[in-house]
């Protein structure tokens, strides 16, 4: 055999393995597999390469990418990175486990768990957490199907237009899977349409009312009155947060939500093109045994010492299979790991701190933006932390925006539309990058 | 280690004043920001105050209550848990990778688009299918993905009376339950005595109402369905399509490819077959790939290469959606390229048959003690159906965890379904002969001691770090976060 330094099987292994096996090779043990279905040749790859030859592949694929400084959001945001995560997360005893089925010899990917929903219910404000689901988008979708789960003969979900497009599409998908209609409460002005939403509501069978804060604009919706709503019409409210922002807004608690959902990359997690993220879900204690994916809790062992163990297992898809509550099996793992960390690292005031300093940022380039004449606010009275709508005005448009941003190396926000554009910015923009942003757009020639 | 020192919960660790982080003290022009009180949060979350190091020693020090691939064997059957090389990490931290922001302009992105376009199209190579998507985020969202995807083609045919899904018995319970969630009935297949699928039973089964049969194959009792070409022809014939569950693709590298055996969707775990790391329960990939003629409605968005070889994003032109927010779990995908870029072809073939050899070396030499149900040759995997002689009462669970004192992980275990004491045992390619034979040493002496001094085994594990969790208690009563741990009577 060539030599593979991830297959360690000499000649004389191989030989004395077979011999055990009563084989004389390898192929015999392939007996079963019928002569027609064989591969005749082996697969079209390129030959294989050394360390040094796939350092410098991804390295020239590398400088094909042009790492822009980041004032995008979307639902992923540029926070900085902690060393101390990144040093902790190589440890290969937590990298290189499985899901812990084996309490005894799992108690670090145990714990880190336990602590993990600890800080997202302190977070949200509510009672339970399970140890994550894969981004913002699904975490949403299956916020919806716990809704109808517990609703039983409803089908009926709201979900506000608002909600950012790719977590309202991934819903829709599911919805269509499941059965269930989900229909869209219109905005009014950057924001869930009340009235439609007593209408909606009003008109019987919903299961369940999904919204945004901020939402899809930036915008921090007021939703004083819409859980005291759903529930008299014994809908669940389910609100999507980023995570990082919870650090000083209202909790979906204290607007009554029963779920809350949403993405945690904004908990300091490398922007890696989209992924790997972190979806969290967030429930009150009665909707407990409702919640898909693993969950985590404490016990003790034979000697009285703390334990910490999978539990609630009866929902999930290995004992219950088509009767579970979701089919999730992997889901984010060690991410939870990474978000422990920063909140661990951040506490309380950092955390605070990490929102005040990316609110001052936004805000700032906002003045200053709108100060130029060549875009205005698009909700000029709505309350808003770090992100903002910006109608670009005419004749720019939002690619030519963006274009002349990209060219001096700044990634000026998301586009909307062909006259809006989505803007962020986080403790990473420095005044120098925000003037860098205005000064390119002074440049704009209309 | 000082483990009664920086063991507890980070909050017990917790000082007030204390912090682990330093912000920048940027002046913006806007000063500080106000909001209206009613939007803020009441008080602030009741989250750790601690230092970097004590941070650092906590998470350290629990670290070693784990156990990893790096840490030594680790035969849990059906989740291929090989070796991740360090080489394929390494790639993903840099400037240029890891700092890119998924709303990137295509143009800014090219080397991104290139390395999904480049994974896309070897592991089309590898399964034998026209066209992959890299979106879902892990197996059983592929299971989804790909479900989704058969509904789609069904009802773009104007076919909508096909409800069913049929799964073998012997089954992964996420197979039933992707189905359940993409909105099928699900009707299980059963297995003749040698683990494979009953072709009768199928057949009996298979009529206009049925959307597709879900298969693994190899199965995870380790046995190729060596009927597939008649299965396929079957399932084709009823209408219906043939689903791919690639959670056991790794020892069938080189040898067969899903495709050419009649499969219509599969997945494949990134984080089984193609070495990335399980992270404790992931992050992993399931990416879904498609033969030709259903490549229209893969999820949205889709990355294609353009005519002058540039890369850009689209939406396939009859998708039935999105799956996910972005493009998938990105940095799992550079890790997975690295590896085939590594391996190449003849190593992924090598993969395949040293994960075989392995499997059946274990089963071989151990065979005169514990109970082989089903005689092989097995592929990646084999059951054990506990002990021969069952004498003494030692069941599976007894010998799982004798296993943990004995530095070993555990098999999967009362998995499948199929057999009651069920042990499946999965070695993979990159274990050593010695590493083998110290855990065939460690069962046999497992299975001798089950007979001499059955106690010593019944009462194991006595050397890991907690021994006994009350399981049943922790489902009783659950205390789920440290706040309900603080107000427990019993905690």
């Amino acid at each position: 055999m060539a030599a593979n330094p991830y297959i360690p099987h000499t000649e004389a292994d191989i030989k004395a393995m077979l011999g055990t096996c009563g084989a004389t090779s390898v192929d015999e043990l392939y007996a079963d597999v019928p002569p027609s279905l064989r591969m005749k040749s082996a697969y079209k790859l390129p030959a294989p390469m050394n360390e040094p030859e796939l350092d410098r592949y991804f390295a020239a694929i590398a400088r094909e990418n042009k790492p822009l400084i980041c004032f995008a959001g979307n639902g992923f945001y540029h926070h900085y990175t902690p060393a101390a995560i990144t040093a902790v997360m190589s440890r290969s005893e937590f990298l290189t486990a499985y899901t812990p089925y084996q309490p005894e010899i799992s108690q670090g990917t145990l714990q880190y768990i336990f602590e993990y929903q600890s800080m997202m219910c302190a977070l949200t404000g509510l009672d339970v957490s399970n140890a994550s689901m894969y981004d913002g988008a699904t975490a949403t979708a299956e916020a919806m199907l716990m809704a109808v789960s517990a609703a039983k003969k409803r089908r009926r979900v709201l979900i506000s237009a608002t909600v950012a497009q790719a977590v309202a599409e991934v819903c829709s998908t599911y919805a269509s899977g499941a059965g269930i209609i989900l229909e869209v409460i219109p905005e009014e002005d950057g924001c869930t349409c009340r009235t439609s939403f007593e209408e909606m509501l009003g008109a019987g069978d919903v299961a369940g009312v999904i919204v945004a804060s901020p939402n899809r604009f930036g915008i921090i919706e007021d939703y004083s009155g819409f859980a005291e709503r759903c529930h008299s019409a014994k809908a669940l409210f389910i609100m999507n947060c980023h995570a990082s922002p919870l650090g000083v807004l209202r909790t979906p608690a204290e607007w009554g939500a029963d779920i809350a959902c949403g993405e945690a990359q904004s908990l300091g997690m490398p922007l890696n093109y989209g992924g790997p993220g972190l979806g969290y879900l967030c429930c009150t204690k009665a909707l407990m045994r409702k919640l898909p994916g693993r969950v985590v809790g404490a016990t003790t062992d034979s000697q009285g010492r703390r334990a910490f163990v999978l539990t609630l297992q009866a929902r999930e898809q290995h004992i219950r299979r088509q009767k579970a509550t979701s089919n999730i099996c992997s889901n984010q793992g060690i991410m939870t790991l990474h978000a422990a960390m920063y909140l661990g690292l951040m506490g309380a005031k950092g955390l605070r701190r990490v929102n005040e300093l990316s609110a001052e940022a936004a805000h700032s380039l906002a003045e200053v933006l709108t100060a130029t004449g060549k875009a205005k606010l698009s909700y000029p009275d709505k309350p808003y932390l770090n992100e903002f709508s910006l109608d670009i005005a005419e004749p720019l448009s939002a690619d030519r925006w963006l274009a002349a941003l990209e060219a001096n190396g700044i990634l000026g926000g998301v586009k909307i539309d062909d006259s809006t554009v989505l803007v962020a910015a986080t403790e990473m923009c420095s005044p120098q990058d925000i003037d860098r942003y205005v000064a390119t757009v002074k440049d704009l020639q209309p | 280690m000082n483990k009664e020192l920086y063991s507890p919960l980070i909050f017990e660790l917790s000082q007030s004043g204390r912090t682990g982080c330093r912000l920048p003290d940027y002046k913006y022009s806007s000063g500080a920001v106000s909001l209206p009180a009613e939007l803020l949060r009441g008080e602030a979350p009741t989250l750790p105050e601690v230092s970097e190091p004590s941070l650092v020693r906590h998470y350290t020090n629990s670290s070693t209550n784990n156990f990893g691939v790096d840490t030594g064997f680790y035969p849990l059957g059906s989740c291929t848990m090989k070796y991740n090389p360090k080489v394929n990490e390494a790639m993903v931290g840099r400037s240029g990778i890891s700092d890119l922001h998924p709303a990137q302009s295509a143009d800014s992105v090219q080397g991104a688009l290139r390395i999904y376009r480049t994974l896309e199209l070897y592991l089309a190579e590898i399964g034998g299918m026209a066209e992959f998507t890299l979106n879902p985020f892990a197996g059983a969202h592929g299971e989804y993905t790909g479900l989704m995807i058969i509904r789609q083609y069904h009802l773009s045919r104007g076919d909508e009376a096909r409800r069913k899904v049929l799964v073998p018995d012997s089954a992964h319970g996420t197979n039933p339950a992707s189905a359940a969630m993409a909105g099928f009935d699900i009707v299980e297949v059963k297995s003749l005595p040698d683990g494979t699928v009953d072709l009768d039973d199928l057949r009996s089964k298979l009529d206009c109402s049925v959307a597709a049969l879900m298969m693994t194959n190899p199965n995870t009792t380790g046995m190729f369905e060596h009927s597939i070409p008649e299965i396929a022809e079957a399932v084709h014939a009823a209408g219906a399509l043939l689903y791919y569950d690639g959670a056991n693709l790794n020892p069938i590298l080189g040898v067969a490819r899903p495709g050419d055996m009649g499969f219509d969707v599969m997945h494949i775990n990134l984080h089984k077959t193609f070495s990335t790391p399980h992270g404790g329960g992931g992050p992993g990939a399931g990416p879904v790939g498609v033969r030709a003629g259903l490549e229209a409605f893969l999820p949205a968005p889709h990355v294609t290469c353009l005519p002058d070889g540039s890369f850009a994003v689209d939406e396939p032109a009859d998708s039935f959606g999105r799956v996910s927010a972005w493009l998938g779990n990105f940095a799992v995908y550079v890790k997975a390229l690295a590896y085939i870029l590594t391996m190449g072809a003849d190593g992924l073939a090598a993969a395949g048959r040293m994960a075989t050899l392995n499997a059946n070396y274990i089963m071989h030499s151990l065979k005169d003690l514990y109970l082989l149900p089903i005689a092989g040759p097995c592929k990646h995997e084999f059951v054990f159906d506990g002990l021969r002689d069952k004498s003494t009462g030692v069941t599976t669970l007894n010998i799982a965890k004798a296993l943990l004192d004995r530095g070993f992980h555990a098999p999967t275990i009362y998995f499948p379904l199929l057999f009651h004491e069920a042990l499946m045992i999965e070695p993979t390619e990159t274990e050593t002969k010695e590493t083998l034979d110290s855990f065939i040493k460690a069962m046999r002496e497992i299975a001798e001691t089950s007979l001499s001094d059955p106690e010593a085994i019944k009462s194991a594990p006595h050397h890991t770090p907690v021994t006994h969790p009350d399981e049943d208690g922790a489902a009783l009563d659950p205390v789920l976060t440290y706040r309900m741990l603080c107000n427990s009577t019993t905690l």
